[in-house]
């Protein structure tokens, strides 16, 4: 099996890819199409601003290319939140793979925003397995995607929110796994483990 | 629930970790990869290393030491000690690190956490602030406490909010080492002003102590060194303590 990590202007590639490492997995960073195409799973992963990595990713033609991906594609925190429609951070129109809104955390009680540490989440039967159910996991974000028809965990805070999504190919986590302890390299494992 | 973290913190000088570390069943306790591996799965949080060389020639080798511990750890970590230049701070994100805490540079030149917030954002940037309760005044204190400023304790940890740190590691030097209780007053009054989440340091002694922090001091994170080290306090056996006080932990 071999594996690409989508390379571009976002900060967390590189743990992503010690988390690989970890796991043993043959692996690849890179912007190539070519090589994102043959790959057997695509990770994309990110840290960043929503509307600079769009940018980023449309003069690189990454846009269109993750959208016509057939393998299994894992999005990472904001690679979740750029595979949704729409992202209110800076008004910015993103990959449309979920038909979902981002959206930011609004305190109510005087919660800390961004979202930081670690959180339990709930899975709904889902591709993340019931062994990570109620476990924790880290999460750095401020903006969220509602809960919705694709929604594969859930965590809370402030509100309740999407902790992964999955559609056909597209799964998608909002926390970090690759600094998850244990339950994230479970959770990697999973996807790397997917069939489609 | 978000749980409130726990954060051993490892000083590192030329490369190892230092403080006359014992444990037993570790070969080398001196190598901070292998003691945050041992951490991290003890069920620490996150961790920070220092780094407290004195010369550049001792530095050299901490970023080659960060992509060691990025390399082996699974949870989250900060790095700290000399980070005075966006050129520093993006060297140890190159390396891996989460985080990185600067103090003494941040006193000296604020703008400093504007360009590293602008830069690699917000989550990336913590300020670290050494400050001494006197009389009435908590003075905040630069160069590992050695010297007083005329910043103080409240309105800086404001002033560095507005210029975009992600969260604010606070170390009250009058509890430092004294092994009595953190100092939940000043960390409860910084949890009301502050919309960043703190992380309390110094004074930590005791199981107790750590409930404490979360529950009178408000704290979101509570680091320590030596009673981890030295095995007075067992990372597994405070988790345990502490959700048995109904405070949420991981």
């Amino acid at each position: 099996m071999k594996v690409a990590v989508i390379k571009y202007n976002a900060g967390n590639i590189r743990s992503v890819a010690y988390a690989l490492e970890r796991l043993q997995v043959d692996f690849s960073i890179t912007d190539e199409h070519e090589e994102i195409l043959k790959a057997d799973k695509v990770i994309f992963p990110g840290v960043g601003e929503a509307s600079s990595t769009m940018r980023y990713l449309r003069d690189h033609k990454l846009d269109e290319l993750i959208k016509s991906l057939q393998q299994p594609v894992l999005g990472v925190c904001l690679g979740m939140q750029l595979m949704c429609k729409y992202s209110e951070e800076n008004d910015t129109a993103c990959l449309g793979i979920f038909d979902e809104k981002v959206k930011k955390f609004i305190p109510q009680q005087k919660e800390k925003v961004p979202h930081m540490g670690w959180n339990t989440i709930t899975t709904t039967n889902s591709w993340l397995g019931e062994s990570v159910n109620n476990q924790y996991v880290y999460f750095v974000h401020g903006y969220y995607v509602p809960v919705n028809e694709n929604t594969a965990a859930i965590a809370q805070y402030i509100q309740p929110f999407s902790a992964a999504l999955k559609k056909d190919n597209f799964y998608a986590v909002q926390f970090h796994p690759e600094k998850s302890a244990e339950t994230g390299q479970k959770i990697l494992e999973s996807f790397l483990n997917s069939r489609s | 629930m978000l749980a409130k973290r726990i954060i051993p913190c490892l000083d590192i000088k030329d490369g190892r970790t230092v403080k006359g570390i014992n444990f037993e069943n570790m070969r080398d306790a001196g190598d901070p990869v292998a003691l945050g591996e041992k951490y991290a799965k003890e069920g620490a949080d996150e961790l920070v290393f220092l780094d407290i060389s004195a010369t550049q020639e001792q530095r050299k080798t901490f970023a080659s030491l960060v992509n060691e511990i990025a390399r082996h750890l699974n949870i989250p970590f900060t790095v700290g000690g000399g980070i005075s230049s966006i050129a520093d701070a993006e060297k140890l994100l190159e390396a891996g690190a989460d985080k990185v805490s600067i103090n003494s540079s941040a006193v000296y030149n604020p703008d400093l956490i504007n360009e590293m917030a602008k830069a690699f954002g917000s989550q990336f940037v913590v300020v670290a602030i050494d400050a001494k309760k006197e009389i009435n005044n908590w003075v905040v204190h630069t160069h590992g406490g050695k010297k007083a400023t005329d910043k103080r304790l409240y309105s800086w940890a404001l002033e560095t909010q507005e210029r975009g740190a992600g969260e604010i590691l606070f170390t009250s030097m009058n509890h430092d080492g004294a092994k009595q209780g953190f100092a939940n007053e000043a960390l409860e009054k910084l949890h009301h002003a502050l919309q960043i989440p703190v992380i309390a340091s110094g004074g930590a002694g005791d199981y107790g102590h750590f409930m404490d922090v979360f529950t009178l001091g408000k704290a979101d994170a509570a680091l320590a060194a030596s009673v981890f080290h030295f095995g007075e306090i067992s990372v597994p056996q405070l988790k345990s303590y502490l959700r048995s006080k109904l405070i949420s932990v991981r």
